[in-house]
Order: structure tokens, then sequence, then C-alpha cells
């Protein structure tokens, strides 16, 4: 065995790999609840590629045959229905993961230098994923998928002079159709997973190259001992494999409850009109994009059409994607992590949480004015947090931050 | 304080258990995806079995039918053409059926249930194309008087008996294949289906 | 912490629980109170709704195997008794009303009910199939309280007149149950094997929490454990 490891080893860095990124590469040995989604998240999206794949082999990216062919994947195809839940839970199991491994590096301030790229990369992750979410949801060609996707191709349309081209840009043709369809197939299946793989690969390049941070904010490289090993680390493996493996069970125990149980989730995960064929002339009572667009959704509809264009929506919904790329700098504490902020930032960052669970929830509704006016409100409150934060993450008392980690 | 003596041996246990049960969860979860590509509910209905009424099949009409995309060939002989049948044997490669071209109940001189009615699948041996239908004695082209009528494969040039068994010295190897059918009553062939055991 | 994080799921409970999918439009929908699991039910919807839907119903996405298969009927009772326009039992179910003559008659086809009960709910179809009333100004003599304005005639008056409300209340679950399961026709294997899942993870995670414990032994007070 180990001749054949030699043989490797003068040919490829195999032991090496092994050892600076997994045997002997030391992360802090607090970690705690939060610290799973990153790897879950690389599980789901090693479980929406395996299930994609053998998808796509049923699959009919045809205008007249897409909605058909899911159904035949559900009903003919052996085991089609279970391949076809997992992917759609999967997909909603996604955000679930990415929204909690976004909020553990607000929580304890990763994205703070040296690690801002790590959040910059993180950033672009997230719109890829939105991307290839929003595409696949288009697939399936049910009511809500093509007329969600008209709807949001047709904002494209509403940038001055460009517009119109821009829209048959996008769609191939003059309306929502066979070519969109058949393009968004294309970048769903191939393009953005490879991009995603890639970037995916990158942020842990970058992460890795200055460790991570933890729930203390404590950077466990300045304090090394006799040998050069950060006296709060412990090697990945196999302290946090045989950790991670368990948090995979238990999430695991979670999505397969939901895929056997309840796949559809009360129509949050798979819409109710969604089962029905896209019909261009029959527009549904409500049109809304599936629960983990609909923060940004709410923003775009705050804000009403002016010079009767809907550009400024267009525009505040961007912005409030893009901002968040701009948090490492926003946030001008020395202290990074939650449990030794200043009471300000805890107040902010509670408003925050709640602002974007209540613009998701608002997004899912009809349009009401008493919704309109809250959606407006929390439009303001949600970029009052980023407009504001070098003001309150510079006053209040912070608690001093100790040398070493500590333990829970 | 003192370091913890590590327990190896519960180590390897715990390591291998869960490696184990882990890898068995691997191969259930195999299975969902390798059977999704087994035929589906649509292959199979459109692979289902083909009835054929002959009531109306006149002697020496050739009657075509696609089964599993296959084309299947039935036909009447008569007495004649029975008769010569066994005549043909030195020429064959296979007279006896040894190789497995046919059920069961098809592993007899005329390779049918019932000897009158040929029920054989229409495909060359040699590469796949169908053979045309030559029932007429003694066709000047396919060896004059010593034609007994048969197929003849135009591709390559192969030629089979009427009860579907290939000549020696042509490049199809072996006889024609016989389907699984049953008579479902005397003029109703299904094809796909072999005879209830009695 | 621990507060921040209840207060973050209470007002997470508070917000889900809102039924961002309820039916809306006003329309009170009596429940179906269908029960998948219930055979006979199902066998019985499905004969009901092939002597008095499919005529001009299809449920394309649907094949006679399938239901004989999953609801236990015979293929041969089947093919006998429950198959009217098709002679194989893979084939799929539609009705053989023409698209011209269902316009000129109707006003409209008949659509397809492969996935209404998924589309529309089972609360939904039940409500509708009992809710025609009589109105002389409509082409059938009938309107309905649930789908204003529908073009179809109410099939099923011969049962509301001859039946009692408890028996026909039951051939409406019947049918509803029966294109509930013909939705989704899995929903009736999934649970069961969910549950076998389930039970096998949760060894999984006994065996991977006692790993995980042992090898952290090291960080609590071995080898890895805190040091000045």
């Amino acid at each position: 065995m180990d001749n054949n490891k030699n043989w490797i080893d003068q040919r490829f860095p195999l032991t090496k790999v092994w050892n600076e990124h997994l045997a002997e590469y030391y992360t802090p040995r607090n970690f705690n609840f939060w610290y799973f989604f990153g790897s879950l998240a690389i599980l789901v999206l090693v479980i929406q590629i395996l299930t994609g794949v053998f998808l796509t082999m049923h699959f009919k990216p045809d205008a007249a045959l897409a909605f058909a062919s899911v159904e035949y994947i559900m009903r003919d195809v052996d085991w089609g229905w279970l391949i076809r839940y997992i992917h759609s839970t999967g997909a909603s199991a996604f955000f679930v993961v990415i929204y909690l491994h976004m909020y553990r590096g607000m929580l304890y301030g990763s994205y703070k230098a040296p690690r801002e790229l790590i959040w910059i990369l993180g950033m672009v992750l997230y719109i890829a994923l939105m991307a290839e979410a929003f595409m696949g949801y288009v697939l399936p060609w049910g009511q809500m998928s093509y007329w969600g996707a008209k709807v949001i191709i047709n904002l494209f349309g509403s940038f001055p002079i460009v517009g119109e081209l821009i829209l048959e840009f996008i769609l191939g043709d003059y309306a929502v159709g066979d070519p969109v369809l058949n393009r968004f197939f294309s970048l769903h299946v191939i393009a953005i997973p490879l991009i995603l793989v890639i970037l995916v690969f990158l942020h842990i390049v970058a992460l890795h190259t200055v460790g991570s941070n933890n729930p203390d904010g404590v950077e466990i490289k300045q304090n090394k001992d006799a040998n050069g090993i950060p006296k709060d680390g412990i090697p990945f493996h196999p302290y946090y494999s045989v950790k991670d493996i368990m948090g995979v069970v238990v999430f695991l125990m979670i999505f397969t409850s939901i895929v056997f149980f309840a796949p559809a989730l009360g129509g949050y995960f798979l819409e109710a009109p969604n089962f029905v064929e896209a019909n261009p002339l029959k527009t549904p009572d409500h049109i809304a994009p599936l629960w983990y667009l609909t923060p940004f959704y709410s923003v775009l509809r705050a804000i009403p059409p002016m010079f009767g264009s809907q550009l400024p929506g267009v525009l505040a919904m961007f912005a409030a994607l893009l901002i968040l790329i701009a948090l490492p700098w926003l946030d001008r504490s020395k202290v990074k992590s939650i449990r030794y902020r200043s009471w300000p930032y805890k107040v902010a960052l509670t408003i925050f949480v709640i602002t974007f669970i209540v613009l998701g929830w608002l997004g899912m509704q009809a349009v009401t004015p008493l919704y309109s006016l809250m959606a407006q409100i929390f439009t303001a409150l949600y970029f009052a947090f980023f407009i504001l934060m070098p003001w309150f993450t510079s006053i209040g008392k912070t608690k001093p931050v100790p040398e070493r980690t500590t333990e829970h | 304080m003192s370091e913890q003596e590590i327990d190896l041996k519960k180590r390897r246990f715990l390591t291998g258990a869960t490696s184990v049960v882990g890898a068995v969860g691997v191969g259930f979860v195999l299975v969902p995806f390798l059977s999704s590509w087994m035929p589906s509910a649509r292959a199979k209905a459109a692979g289902a079995p083909v009835d054929v009424d002959i009531s109306k099949l006149e002697e020496g009409q050739l009657v075509r039918v696609l089964w599993r995309k296959k084309p299947v060939w039935i036909f009447k002989r008569d007495k004649t053409v029975l008769a010569n049948l066994p005549t043909l044997d030195a020429e064959l490669v296979d007279p006896n059926n040894t190789e497995d071209q046919q059920p069961e109940y098809a592993k007899n001189p005329h390779r049918s249930i019932n000897p009158e009615v040929a029920v054989i699948i229409g495909i060359c041996t040699h590469l796949g194309c169908s053979p045309t239908y030559r029932p007429e004695l003694g066709a000047a082209d396919l060896g004059g008087d010593a034609w007994k009528g048969g197929f003849y494969c135009p591709c390559h040039g192969s030629k089979f008996d009427l009860a579907g068994r290939v000549y020696a010295g042509v490049p199809a190897p072996t006889n024609l294949v016989i389907p699984p059918y049953n008579f479902v009553t005397d003029s109703l062939i299904r094809i796909g289906i072999d005879p209830k055991a009695s | 912490m621990k507060t921040f994080l209840t207060t973050l799921s209470a007002v997470a409970a508070i917000i889900l629980s809102f039924n961002a999918n309820a039916s809306g439009a006003g329309v009170h929908l009596d429940h179906a109170n269908t029960d998948i699991t219930d055979e006979a039910s199902l066998q019985r919807g499905a004969k009901s709704f092939m002597n008095n839907c499919s005529g001009c119903h299809s449920i394309e996405l649907m094949r006679y195997n399938r239901i004989a298969k999953d609801l236990n009927i015979d293929e041969a009772d089947m093919a006998a008794n429950l198959m009217f326009n098709a002679d194989k039992t893979g084939s799929t179910i539609f009705s053989s009303m023409p698209t011209d003559g269902a316009q000129e008659w109707f006003g409209t086809t008949p659509p397809d009910l492969s996935l209404t009960a998924r589309a529309r709910g089972t609360d939904w179809i039940y409500t509708y199939l009992k809710g025609f009333y009589a109105d002389d100004t409509r082409p059938y003599g009938v309107n309905n309280h649930v789908l204003e304005n529908a073009s179809m005639p109410d099939i099923l008056w011969q049962s509301k007149q001859d039946k009692s409300e408890l028996a026909f209340n039951q051939e409406v679950r019947d049918i509803t149950n029966f294109l509930d399961y013909v939705s989704e026709p899995v929903k009736l294997i999934r649970y069961e094997i969910g549950v076998k899942v389930l039970g096998f993870l949760f060894i999984l995670f006994i065996l991977s929490y006692l790993l995980k414990k042992e090898y952290w032994k090291d960080v609590k007070y071995g080898k890895w454990r805190a040091k000045d």
C-alpha cells in the first residue's frame, strides 16, 4: 500500500494536499452549530448535481414537451419521483443552508479582514445560485415557471434605451417561449454548475489561505506553540471530518423527512399553480417567486414605478443584493464576534434578521395597501442597516475580546 | 493533566461500523438511480404484446407486424412446404435448433406451435437487414429447382428456409429468431407472451 | 445568544404559520376529509370516475395498469369493466370526446384532471362537485358555487337525488380521493419508504455520534485538550 502511495506522491501532491488541507490544517477548536453549514452546502451541491444528471436523462427541454416530461419522470420512470423530489427539496435546502451559512458570517464577523475575498467569492456564489435556482424553476414549464419568468425577465426591459434589445437578447424571441426554455436548460444544466464548482474551489482556497474565523473572533494563528501549531487549533481531520459527518446525517434526517412526508411543503417548495401547464393566455391570480427569492422581490415591489418605469424598483432590488458585498468595509468595528459587540450592533442585527424574514414573507403575499406600506418600511429598514452601519459599529461599548478561544 | 489513553480498539470498531453502515446507505441510494435506467412504464407499454388476427390470412400471404420495434412475419405453410423442410437439412447450418434462437415450444422441425402457421422475427442474423419473402418454388436467381421457398436477404445475400433456418455458406451465422407468442384462440396470435403452462 | 435564537425562531414560526397558500378569493371550501389509505374508497372512486367522468375528462398521465396495480384491482376486471376506449392496459386514460364537439357543446374543452388535486386541492374538488345549483340562465340549467359560470353540467345529479346526503357526500369524497391519488400515485407508498429511510438514518446517526464523541475525547481532555 505504501509503495502505491509513494508512486502517486512522486507524480501528484496527494499526501502533501492531504496534510496541508486536512490532517495538518489547523481549525479553531471552538466551532459551534453555525459552522456545519459550509460542509452541508457542499453536500447539497453534490446532491443537486447527482439528481440533476439523472433528471436530465428524461427531461425534454421543449415547450411542448417539458411539462409532460416532468410528470413522465414522476410516474413512468422507476424511482423518478424520488429523484425529482430530492432535487426540488434540495433547491430549497440549498438556500436554507446558505442563508444560515451567511448569517454565521454576520454573527462572527467572518467577512472582516483578512477574509474579505472569501466573502466576495461567497457573494458571487450566492448570486450564481439565485440565477441557477431561477432558471431551474422555469424548466418544468408550469404556470408559475412561465409567468415568473415573464415578470422577472421583463424587468430587464425597464432599462432605458437598451431595454427592448436586452429583452430580445435574453428571450431569443418576442416573448417567453421555447427559445428561452432551451437556453435556460443549457445554463442550468452545465454552464452555471461549472461556475459554481469552480467558485466553491476558489472560495475554499481563499479560506485555507487565511484560516477559519471562529465564534470568539480570535485569530488563532497569533498564538502558536513551540512547533508552530496554533494553540487553539485542532487538525481538521479527524476532528471536524468526524463532526461534519454527524452533521450530515442529522441534515439528511431532516431532508429525507421532507422528501418523503411533505415534498411540496404546503406550497413553499413546490407551488400548486405549477402543477398546471404554462398557458400564455391565462395569468395566475398571484405570481410570486419561490420563498428564497422573495425578500428581494419585496424590495422590487416596494418601490413604485417612477416616470412610467419600473427601473427604480429594479435598481433597488439589485442594490439590496449587491450592498451585501460591501459589508467588510461598512463594518467599522474592531470587534469581530457578536459575543463582544456593542448593544447598538446587537439591536441592529436583530432588526435586520426580522426585516429580512418579514420582507421574505411579504414577497409571497398578494399586494394590498397595508402590505405595500409594510414593504416600504421594511425596505427602508433593510437599507438602513447597511447605510448606518459605519455609525452603529463605531459607537457603544464593546466587551474586551479574549486572547484565546473560550470553551462552551 | 495527564493525557487520556486512546482506546484504539474502540476507535477502530466505531470507524469500521460507521463506514460499513454508511456504505450500506450508499448502496441503498444507488438503487433508485440505477433503476431509473430500466425501461419506464411508457417503454413497457410501447413494448406490450401485439395481437394479430389471422382468420383472414390467405395461403402465401405474409403479414408483417411491429413488436418492440421489430418486424414479425406471420404466414401460412401448406403441406408441400412442410414436406420439403426436412429435405433441406443437409444444406443448413443448424437444422435441429441447437442454437438458442427460439423458445422451447418452437424447438421442432417447423419451429412453431402450429406447423401450418409460421411466426418469425424478420431480422437477418448477419447485420440486421430485413430479408425478402421468396416463397415461389424454383426461383431462378436463388438456385432454380433447388430453391424450395424461403427468405433472401438483399444486403449480403443470406438465405433462410420457410422455417427461418439459415443456409450454409451465407454470411448469416444463425437461424432467424422466433419470438415468444401464443394462440389466444385458433385465429388470434398474441406476440410477446409464451403460452401458459398447461 | 440563546434568547436571541429563541426570539428568532418564534418570529419565524409566527410568520410561517400564516398559510401563504390559502384558497383566497373568499369562497368557503368544505373539508374533503379524504383518506388516501382507504383502498375501498379509491376503488369506488375509480369506478365512479370511469363511469361518470371519463366520457369528457381525460386523466392522460395515468395508465390503466398502474391503477390496477396500485388499487389492487385485477387487470382482467379492469379491462372488462373500466376500459371503454382502449384495449391495452398499458394505455393512458383519455376521453373520447372530440375537441371540436366539446367546443360546440360546452364552449370549452373539459380539462384533463390528472393534476387537479395538486393544483386546486381536494377541498376544492369536493366542494365543487357538491356545489351545483339550479340556474335557468345557464345552458345546462346549472351553475356552481365554487366555479362561477362553470360549463360543466351536474353529472352526479342522479346520485344527489337518489342517495342520502351522507351517501352522496361519500361518493363525491371517493371521486375526490381517487383524483388525489391520480395527481400523485406515489403518495400511496412514499410514507412507508420514508419511515424506513429515517430508521436507517437514525442508526447511522447513533454510530456517527458515538464516533464523534470518541474522537473528541482528544479535544476535551486528551492530546488536543485546551492548553495555556
